[in-house]
């Protein structure tokens, strides 16, 4: 009987251990519903699950490459060179949205093979290769665009950022599709598992008779077409395109995947968690603006929750390998 | 016999234990000043502790050992250092893009207030350098120098300090004949300067030109110190390996079937320069040797881990080349590789996982696993190799060396291979894991797949093997049958013989 009790409250235990970042998250929830009044306006949550929206969906990409041991800073400029092309193809060359979105499809496709290419055959580290393409398509934009907005595009090309399905807005349930996808990907395809498997052990990975190079150049397509997902949609939203609208999105989209538990180290994480990571970034980032904070101030308060994430992460492994040589 | 009979250094009935490994047991030995001492006995004998508790990397967990009088239980790092112990190991720590004089001050510059002070860094070496012999400028950098030049370097490294006693390990495995007659010079000039030399080689013949004494240790425990004029090297290697054998290995009569599975001829590759060798069916054919002989990178060559430069392979009657591990898993030819940690897990995921990998993409379609056969897999295997584990979630990492030596075959055999490739099987596992594995392979040849296993624990490879092949610098060396197993044997061939030293001379 005793023993029953025991082991069910030590599995309860284990659960709270394992989904601290759910408790955060309902934490930073209830401290922001007491501090803005606004805060819990129903309009106002779903207008933080349309912000974190595109963070949410580019941090599924994000995760599997971060799974693998690797990093790509590069998709914020992904997202920048997307909001010139796909519009200039639009107005100055008079494309329909449909052939503008399979272009920038393409295009991030050619981005992440790029990235993927550079790793594994070129042997690049994954920050120096993607940092290189980050300047790449940063300079692009601007080149492109002369530093100019690009606007004036069909208005049918607004209903995927700005529309509705009943009370939710599309690029809500567009995450949401996203994160299932991603969830099913991670955990039931020989990809999914391929990712853990690298990550956490490259060269039995490759004994084990997984096409190393391979799973890596798909994880950075993988993540490069999610970007442009998310790209696409903030496009959408904004109906101009501006060189500098991904600005820091890579540093946000790290910290949220980091944030929710994936070590840097790769080889673990969950999407589960992820996405609360994401929603803790949506949520305090929101909060801070209703609190009247400057911008500024989420930088400085997303830099020092990435300190923490990272920490806990460093923290939790030397526990684990402590109690493994224990 | 050279020097005064004076003691330099002395081990007292010196114990070191690990959790259920008894390193070395009781060991009492004594070094003279000023003679060549060299120290034999197979891997795992117990060389490495004994190197480690002189430079202080090691606390015995008993005894003491006395330096020039000085007896200590807890021998530091830096007291060592102090004392005047140095060691030049087998590997290089030189940084390429410097020049010598920076390398052998690496570490430990001549500096003031922060400020390098290379003049007298390079006067300072260039008195190293007279003193041993050397003759090459201390400005040139090493990258320019010759594998044996860097060993020089190494050597030089160890006399910023006073030295009185210096252990080489393995100083001669990657010096060609003329390097290691300078090495000789300027160790026999070291003897007549007082400095006590510690020698430790597989190659036999050196220490007989070498050594005053040698000492002998076998399975952690002290055989004796003789003069080394008193042995011959047969006396030697009898010393080395004189044990009986113990009951351990199952019994079984050897395989009678003849049909050739995979046949090597003249392979050559990164580590390998010539290795020939026929696989038979239904048999455990042995590979043994010295570490670092090329017997991995062998089989490395079948699996598709590195590429074949030449010779040839043929598999089942048919030619065959392995583009990638994979493609050798899918025709059936599987390794687990002497590294289990490193390579052949992974830790940080669950047992189930880690035995079903291989298998995903059988057990798959269009990418997505099929979560209920991979399970059968599982289970099937868990119970079929007895692995001990509370649930097949259970991580890795938190299993014994045992049981993870289970799973590492477990995802193996569920691809149901024709050749599987054992690369130290039981390295750091326990004597009742040890028989499990062993029970294994004996039942995965009687159902008639092939074995080849890769062995430097002598007694493993002459209990377990139907024919053993031995390797020795790259190469094939010879193959015993059954009738003709002994240790001597094995050993003679795996040494380096006089006959190709002489080839290397005239090279």
């Amino acid at each position: 009987m005793n023993k029953t009790n025991g082991s069910r409250s030590n599995a309860v235990k284990k659960w709270i251990n394992h989904n601290v970042i759910v408790f955060a998250f309902l934490g930073i929830f209830v401290i922001f519903s007491i501090i803005s009044p606004t805060f819990l306006n129903v309009d106002n949550l779903l207008n933080i699950t349309r912000q974190i929206s595109f963070r949410g969906i580019a941090a599924v990409g994000m995760t599997m490459v971060i799974l693998t041991g690797g990093i790509d800073l590069s998709i914020g400029s992904t997202i920048e060179i997307l909001n010139i092309v796909c519009p200039t193809l639009m107005v100055s060359y008079g494309m329909s949205p449909f052939m503008a979105i399979l272009i920038s499809f393409c295009l991030s496709l050619a981005v992440g093979l790029a990235n993927g290419i550079l790793i594994t055959k070129a042997h690049i580290p994954p920050m120096i290769a993607t940092m290189a393409f980050m300047n790449i398509l940063y300079g692009g934009a601007y080149i492109i665009s002369g530093g100019q907005p690009v606007f004036g595009f069909p208005d049918s090309f607004a209903k995927m950022g700005q529309g509705y399905i009943g009370e939710v807005p599309i690029p809500t349930v567009i995450m949401i599709l996203t994160f299932v996808a991603g969830g099913i990907i991670l955990t039931r395809t020989t990809f999914g598992r391929s990712l853990y498997a690298i990550g956490g052990n490259m060269e039995a990975a490759r004994l084990s008779g997984i096409k190393v190079d391979r799973v890596l150049i798909i994880a950075y397509i993988m993540d490069s077409l999610f970007t442009c997902v998310a790209g696409l949609l903030m496009l959408s939203r904004l109906m101009s395109g501006t060189p500098n609208t991904g600005r820091g999105f890579e540093f946000e989209v790290i910290t949220a995947v980091v944030l929710g538990g994936v070590s840097v180290s790769g080889g673990a994480g969950r999407l589960f968690a992820v996405f609360f990571g994401v929603m803790i970034i949506g949520v305090m980032n929101n909060g801070l603006t209703l609190m009247g904070l400057n911008t500024y101030w989420q930088y400085v308060m997303n830099g020092i929750v990435l300190v923490i994430a990272v920490g806990l992460d460093y923290y939790s492994r030397i526990r684990a390998s402590k109690a493994a040589k224990a | 016999m050279t020097g005064s009979e004076e003691n330099i250094l002395e081990f007292n009935d010196v114990v070191k234990s690990y959790p259920g490994v008894m390193a070395l047991s009781h060991v009492s030995l004594a070094f003279r000043k000023g003679e060549v001492h060299a120290i034999v006995g197979e891997n795992g004998a117990g060389k490495s502790t004994l190197i480690k508790m002189t430079t202080g990397a090691v606390i015995p967990t008993s005894g003491s050992i006395t330096i020039d009088g000085e007896r200590f239980t807890r021998l530091s790092p830096a007291k060592a250092r102090e004392k005047g112990v140095a060691v030049i190991y087998q590997e290089f720590n030189l940084v390429n893009e410097l020049s010598i004089a920076e390398n052998i001050f690496l570490g430990d510059p001549i500096a003031l207030h922060g400020f390098i002070n290379k003049k007298a860094m390079v006067k300072k070496s260039q008195e190293i350098f007279d003193m041993l012999g050397i003759n090459v400028n201390v400005m040139s950098q090493v990258k320019d120098l010759t594998t044996g030049y860097k060993q020089l370097v190494e050597i030089a490294k160890a006399f910023t300090h006073d030295v009185k006693i210096l252990i080489m390990d393995e100083p001669s495995a990657s010096l060609t004949t003329n390097e290691v007659d300078t090495l000789f010079s300027i160790i026999h000039k070291l003897e007549s300067k007082g400095v006590t030399v510690v020698y430790i080689s597989h190659r036999l013949e050196e220490i007989f030109e070498i050594s005053d004494r040698v000492s002998v240790l076998r399975d952690g425990h002290m055989i004796g110190t003789y003069p080394t004029a008193s042995k011959t090297k047969d006396q030697l290697i009898s010393l080395m390996v004189g044990r009986q054998f113990s009951e351990q290995f199952p019994d079984r009569s050897g395989s009678t079937e003849e049909e050739v599975v995979l046949r090597a001829e003249h392979l050559s590759g990164p580590k390998v320069k010539d290795a020939s060798f026929t696989l038979r069916k239904g048999e455990i054919l042995g590979f043994g040797g010295l570490v670092g002989a090329g017997r991995t990178e062998t089989v490395q060559l079948i699996c598709g881990i590195n590429r074949l430069t030449g010779g040839k392979i043929t598999y089942k009657g048919k030619d065959f080349v392995a583009r990638d591990p994979l493609d050798a898993i899918n025709k059936g030819i599987v390794m687990a590789p002497e590294d289990r940690k490193e390579q052949g897990l992974m830790l940080h995921m669950s047992v189930g996982e880690n035995i079903a990998f291989p298998s995903y993409h059988v057990c798959s379609k269009l990418g997505f696993i099929n979560f209920s056969r991979t399970n059968q897999i599982i289970r099937k295997y868990i119970e079929s190799l007895s692995i001990k584990t509370p649930s097949q979630e259970q991580l890795v990492r938190n299993l014994s060396g045992g049981n993870q030596q289970k799973i590492v075959l477990a995802k193996w055999l569920a691809r149901d291979p024709e050749v599987i490739i054992l690369d130290e099987p039981t390295r750091g596992i326990d004597v009742a894991a040890k028989a499990e594995i062993y029970e294994i392979m004996v039942k995965l040849v009687e159902s008639g797949k092939s074995v080849i296993m890769i062995s430097s624990d002598m007694e493993e490879l002459l209990g377990m093997s139907d024919r053993i092949v031995v390797f020795c610098e790259g190469k094939v060396t010879g193959e015993l049958k059954k009738s003709e197993f002994s240790q001597e044997s094995v050993l003679s061939l795996a040494s380096v013989n006089n006959s190709t030293e002489k080839e290397h001379k005239y090279e």
